[in-house]
This record gives C-alpha cells, sequence and structure tokens, in this order.
C-alpha cells in the first residue's frame, strides 16, 4: 500500500469520525433549536467558556463513556455485546470508496484523493450497507425485549424493502456512465453538453450556428437524473433509519425500538452510526449526482493547464488538490444540512407509509426510469452516430 | 498474504456451515453462522478475483436471503425442537454418516495433494464490465431465462400471499 494511501485513509478517519461526527451532533441541536425558535444547547461550560454550546459533544462522550452498561437478564449475551460493532463498522468502513478528489502528481509523488479506488466501487457501498441490517436487528432481537424485537422486526423489513429501492433507482445512472467506479463518474461529471445541442443534429438551426455552443450544462447525475436524485436520497435516509423514517425506534409507539436495551458507549455506538451513515450519504450523493470533487464548467485538466503557467506544475496540482477537497467537502456539509433540514420538518411516517413509499412509488417509478432512460441512450446514440 | 486469507476463509466457511448444522437448540445461531459461512465464501471469491461475483454474494445472500431467514425466525418466534434429532430415522442417519464420512475424505485428499498457485489472471477478469459483456453477449439466452424464472417466482408468491389475504 502507497504512503499516499495511508494518508488519505487516516484523513478519512480524522475528519469523519473525529470531526463531523461530534459536530454533526452540536449541528443537529442548534438547527433544531433555530427552527423551533429556541436556543439550543449552552449549558457545558469549561472555565466559563461555552463556546456556543461546542462543549456539548465532549460533555457527550464523557457522559456515554462513564454510564452503566447494562446487561439485560435473558439476554443472548455474545450477541447483544457484538450488534453495536456490527451496526457501526459498515458505516466506518464505506466511506473508503467515495473520491473526494482526483489524482494529482507533485514533486514526485502521486496522490490519489480515495482510499480504495475499486472498479465496483458503488457496488461495495450497497453490499457493505446490506450487512449494516444485522447490526440493527440482532440488537432488538438479543436484548430479550418485546419491544426491541418489535423494533428489530420493523428495522428488518424496513432496511430490506428500501435496499431494492437503492439498488435500483441509480440503474439508469450507471448505464448512462457506463461505470461503477465513483472516481471515474466524477471526471466523467466533468464534462459538459450543450443544452440545445438536438437542434443542431435536427437540422432546426443554421450549421455553424454559435448561440447553441454558449448554453451548456455540465453533466452532472442531477441534470441527468433529476428524479432518481431525488428518489435515491429518500432510499438512503430510509435505510439509515433517522426520522421522519424512524419507525423502527419510534419512542412513541415502541419506546426505543431495536437500541432499547443498550446504555452508554453502545448506545452511542447507535447513534454515532447513524451520524457517520449521514455523511457517508452525503458524500455518495455527492461523488455521483453533483459532479463530485469538481466545480461546474470547470473541468480540472482545464484548472491545473490554466495555473500551471504562472505556478509551476506541482503548485498547480497541488491548488488543484486543495480545492477539490474543498468543494467535495462544501457539497458534503450542504447535503447534510438538507438532510437535517428534512429531518427536523417532517413528522414520523406511519409504518405501512414507509413500506408504501418503498414498494408501491419508489420502485415502480426507478423501474419506468430505467426503461426511459434506456430509450433516451439510445436516440442520443442514434442521433450523434447518423 | 493471499494464502493466509484463504485459510482464515476456508475455515470460517467450514466452521460456519458446521455451526448452522450444529446449532439444534437455536435457530437464530443457526442462521448467524449461515452469515459467517457466506460472508466467507465471498472473501474466497475475491480472492480468486472474482470481486462481482463475492460482492453479489455479500449483498444477496448474506444481506439479504440471510436477513429474510431471521425475519420469519423472529417473527414465528421460531425455538429450536431441542431434541436432537431422535426421532430421524436409522437409514437417514447412516447415510449421513457416510455423506460425512466422504466429504471428510475428500477434503483430506484436496488438502493432501499440495498446493496449487494462485493464478495470473489478466486484471480485467471478473470486473463488472467483463461480467457484462459475457453476460448479455455470450449468455444472453440464459439471462433472459432466468429472468423470467425469476418473474414466475415473484408472481408465484404474490398469488399465494394474495389467496391469504382474500
Amino acid at each position: 500500500m502507497a504512503t499516499s494511501t495511508v494518508f488519505v485513509a487516516l484523513f478519512i478517519f480524522v475528519v469523519i469520525m473525529l470531526v463531523f461526527a461530534p459536530v454533526m451532533t452540536w449541528v443537529e441541536r442548534k438547527q433544531s433549536a433555530l427552527m423551533q425558535d429556541r436556543i439550543g444547547a449552552n449549558r457545558a461550560e469549561i472555565f466559563g467558556f461555552k463556546a456556543l454550546g461546542l462543549i456539548h459533544p465532549l460533555a457527550d462522550v464523557i457522559k456515554m463513556i462513564t454510564k452503566e452498561d447494562t446487561m439485560p437478564t435473558g439476554a443472548h449475551r455474545f450477541i447483544h455485546l457484538i450488534s453495536p460493532f456490527i451496526a457501526v463498522t459498515p458505516a466506518v468502513i464505506s466511506f473508503a470508496v467515495i473520491p473526494f478528489g482526483g489524482t494529482y502528481e507533485m514533486w514526485g509523488a502521486k496522490f490519489s484523493l480515495v482510499v480504495a479506488d475499486l472498479d465496483y466501487g458503488v457496488l461495495y457501498l450497497f453490499a457493505i450497507g446490506s450487512i449494516a441490517t444485522y447490526g440493527s436487528m440482532l440488537a432488538g432481537w438479543a436484548g430479550n425485549n418485546n419491544f426491541g424485537m418489535l423494533g428489530s422486526i420493523r428495522v428488518s423489513a424496513q432496511m430490506i424493502s428500501y435496499e431494492v429501492a437503492i439498488g435500483v433507482t441509480v440503474i439508469g445512472l450507471f448505464m448512462i456512465f457506463g461505470t461503477l467506479k465513483l472516481s471515474e463518474m466524477g471526471e466523467l461529471q466533468q464534462q459538459t453538453f450543450r443544452v440545445f445541442g438536438f437542434m443542431h443534429y435536427l437540422g432546426w438551426v443554421a450549421p455553424g450556428t454559435k448561440w447553441i455552443d454558449w448554453i451548456t450544462l455540465p453533466m452532472w447525475g442531477i441534470v441527468l437524473q433529476p428524479l432518481p436524485f431525488f428518489m435515491f436520497m429518500t432510499a438512503l435516509m430510509a435505510e439509515n433509519k433517522r426520522a421522519p423514517f424512524d419507525t423502527p425506534e419510534g419512542e412513541s409507539e415502541i419506546v426505543a425500538g431495536y437500541f432499547i436495551e443498550y446504555s452508554g458507549m453502545k448506545f452511542g455506538l447507535y447513534m454515532m452510526g447513524e451520524w457517520i451513515e449521514v455523511v457517508v450519504i452525503s458524500g455518495l450523493l455527492a461523488a455521483m449526482f453533483l459532479g463530485g470533487w469538481s466545480l461546474p464548467w470547470l473541468p480540472e485538466k482545464d484548472l491545473i493547464a490554466f495555473l500551471s503557467k504562472p505556478f509551476g506544475a506541482n503548485i498547480a496540482n497541488l491548488m488543484a488538490m486543495l480545492l477539490a477537497v474543498h468543494v467535495f467537502f462544501g457539497k458534503v456539509i450542504a447535503l447534510i444540512f438538507f438532510q437535517m433540514l428534512v429531518r427536523w420538518s417532517m413528522p414520523r411516517f406511519r409504518y405501512d407509509q414507509v413500506m408504501n413509499l418503498g414498494w408501491k412509488i419508489l420502485l415502480p417509478l426507478s423501474l419506468a426510469n430505467i426503461v426511459l432512460t434506456a430509450i433516451g441512450i439510445l436516440i442520443v446514440q442514434g442521433v450523434t452516430h447518423s | 498474504m493471499k494464502t493466509a486469507l484463504f485459510w482464515i476463509f476456508s475455515v470460517a466457511a467450514l466452521g460456519g456451515a458446521v455451526g448452522v448444522v450444529g446449532n439444534v437448540r437455536n435457530p437464530i445461531n443457526s442462521a448467524l453462522n449461515l452469515v459467517v459461512s457466506m460472508l466467507a465464501l465471498a472473501g474466497l471469491y475475491v480472492l480468486l478475483e472474482a470481486q462481482f461475483v463475492g460482492l453479489i454474494q455479500v449483498m444477496v445472500y448474506a444481506g439479504a436471503i440471510v436477513v429474510l431467514f431471521l425475519f420469519v425466525i423472529m417473527l414465528l418466534n421460531l425455538r429450536g425442537s431441542g431434541t436432537s434429532g431422535a426421532e430421524v430415522q436409522p437409514l437417514v442417519k447412516i447415510a449421513g454418516v457416510a455423506l460425512v464420512a466422504f466429504a471428510g475424505l475428500f477434503l483430506v485428499r484436496v488438502l493432501a495433494s499440495g498446493r496449487a498457485p494462485w493464478p495470473d489472471v489478466d486484471p480485467s477478469y471478473g470486473t463488472t464490465r467483463a461480467i457484462g459483456e459475457a453476460l448479455y453477449t455470450d449468455y444472453v439466452l440464459a439471462v433472459q431465462l432466468a429472468g423470467v424464472l425469476l418473474l414466475a417466482g415473484i408472481l408465484a408468491a404474490v398469488v399465494l400471499a394474495k389467496k391469504r389475504v382474500d
């Protein structure tokens, strides 16, 4: 393994685990407070410093670690012990395939800003995500608690249902890009296409007309597949089972659902898994639909070529790399905000509504999308090749 | 490295398989052993450069089918019979022992036959592109037939479930 890969992996670990997850608890509190016209977390302090409530995540961690770790009577001890780890591990390792930059060469070293640039990248994410079901499902069963049991039945049905939707909604995008590799998708999304280019092929405008070359759109997933973007996001959020899809833990019906018998840091692991999953969802959406690490209308090659003239190739690559990381995480943060906005705007769905949305709305729509996308691709190929 | 991984995965796969059969008391334990076995098999596929098959193995078998097994076990709240095979007919017992003995002999023979080198394969082998091309050019009829079969299965499930509801 190259040293740069280790650096990239460490960077991801530090950013996602140690920065995003704890700070997100604070952001979520403050945002919900803002939305509900409250002040929000502002009590924890160190020597009088409150730092706008930023001490709260620290206080949370100390509380969770020092709390008593209970084991209910009649619990399956081993499964009860390992379930939180099964739940949190997939969330942590799934960021490995999400690229947050391209490949940069500077001072003789090659930096590829993705830990594992797998040929079947998206598929890896789906496979890892399907394993996460066990963490939640076994938790409810192992605790020997009826509410937990109801929660784990709900969680397994919900996660299996939405796995189908997750897989099928993005097939249209795979058909357009012709790859499952996330870094390749990022490269492809730097291209642009002419919005009125079809008029040229249909002979509606005189050949050599300039203005159709000017009106272009980036080939982002959201431009090519707008509806699947929202369907995919919905399905991913349902898979992550946060509000409004949190029926498996619906506290007004089944107390806390599948993690009812967990206390201390084991409970914290479930919470942390959900928060990390929010970051992973945002990263995946940004990489697949929002152009990855690039700015629209600004292909990275052109940028590096432009910067190389005054600064030299090394500095140009470094600048492009820093820009890419910032652009990518900017998109991720925007998507995280959006997910929190949804979480605090919508009431919890009823369980049958969750199931209906998955099977009767998302699945048929995405199947129709596959057919329509295939027809569209054939038309575009036929027109441009004739 | 590869050889060590091979041993880890093989032992896990076999151990999981034994665990599936051995857990007469608790069906959930059996199902979990099945998951371990499936995941180990996926690891073996990846070692053989068939990453796509390995991932589908994780996604479909470990991630969906066994989850459904567990779901049904939990929903029906099944407990094991606990009577570890007392009512099994003697002929079946003999057949089982013979089968295990045969499999064990086979395993010993394979292990004794020495190590084959890891094959050198083309980097395009086992990629999604290669598999897609193979499926939709050479084996397109098989894909279509499998699709029809699955559709028939889905329809049959709907019909059976609907009869219960009506």
